[in-house]
């Protein structure tokens, strides 16, 4: 089996340790550790997050997944992202996207849509058999 | 039916707001004061996006915040006003003496402020500017989420409970 290819550098940002955790479990079930980086707002205002962001893009970060779309980490990244149109920003993630996008094609156009389809479809709500009356 | 909580966070609209204090509280309306986001359509939509589509955003300025107050306050649903510093909500207890209680729910690091809580930090005059707000009667405490502490002002200043 040959490796993976390089693919665009994608970063998780999350809640305290909401990204590390995550991605613990990407690293768990792939037993890869070169997939994702990640970051935390943690003791930050919207600023400080944002700026952190910035050096992640600096450094050559194309794709951010945020996980919750109301946060700031959200915020931040969307801030971010109006200089550098190139970045995406995925927010509500959850880890069947993020193994969906870590086995996608790195040079996929609409990895990030796909992802995105996964994710929800993983969703869903599995109730026990009724007893008999 | 009151505005329930009144706070300053400089993250304005986000998770503990929308979900954490939301939720509970059964928030229907939040109204954002801050001069510069009340100018700006895009940073309008930016919050826009974080907020679920049973609960209405108000984007007013200072001025607006203090001529609309008293319709803000008596509507029929539950509500929230948020500040993103200090000294916009100082400038709205000032000017509507019917706001009486004020919650810090996050004021974060940056160069010149100390450590007071977890997710309390203040500079010298902002220390002095929430103590003229409680002397002139308004009840200050710092609660990030529903579930924590409630933590009043004076221990705030103290830097007595930094957890």
């Amino acid at each position: 089996m040959s490796d993976a290819p390089a693919r665009l550098k994608a970063l998780v940002i999350g809640h305290k340790d909401f990204a590390t955790g995550i991605v613990s479990a990407v690293t768990a079930i792939t037993g890869r550790e070169d997939l994702f980086r990640t970051a935390s707002n943690y003791g930050l205002d919207t600023r400080g997050t944002e700026a952190l962001l910035r050096e992640a893009i600096a450094d050559g970060v194309l794709m951010i997944f945020s996980d919750l779309p109301a946060g700031s980490t959200t915020m931040a990244a969307r801030r971010a992202q109006r200089d550098h149109p190139a970045v995406t920003v995925v927010t509500g993630v959850n880890l069947p996207m993020l193994l969906d996008y870590a086995f996608a094609a790195p040079d996929a156009e609409h990895a990030a849509d796909a992802a995105v389809e996964k994710g929800r479809a993983a969703m869903m709500v599995a109730r026990g058999p009724r007893s008999a009356d | 039916m009151p505005i329930e909580l009144h706070r300053i966070d400089d993250r304005l609209i986000h998770g503990q707001v929308v979900v954490g204090w939301g939720q509970p509280l059964e928030l229907r309306f939040l109204v954002l004061v801050d001069d510069e986001v009340a100018s700006s359509g895009w940073e309008q939509e930016l919050y826009r996006m974080g907020v679920p589509p049973d609960m209405r955003v108000e984007f007013v300025s200072v001025a607006q915040a203090v001529e609309k107050y008293s319709s803000f306050a008596s509507d029929p649903l539950p509500g929230m006003l948020l500040t993103g510093d200090i000294d916009t909500m100082a400038r709205l207890c000032t000017a509507i003496p019917a706001l009486r209680r004020v919650n810090l729910g996050g004021v974060h690091h940056r160069a010149g402020r100390a450590q007071k809580l977890r997710y309390i930090f203040l500079t010298r005059a902002e220390e002095h500017e929430l103590r003229a707000m409680a002397d002139r009667g308004v009840e200050i405490s710092a609660q990030d989420v529903p579930a924590a502490r409630v933590v009043p002002l004076d221990a705030i200043l103290e830097g007595e409970a930094i957890a």
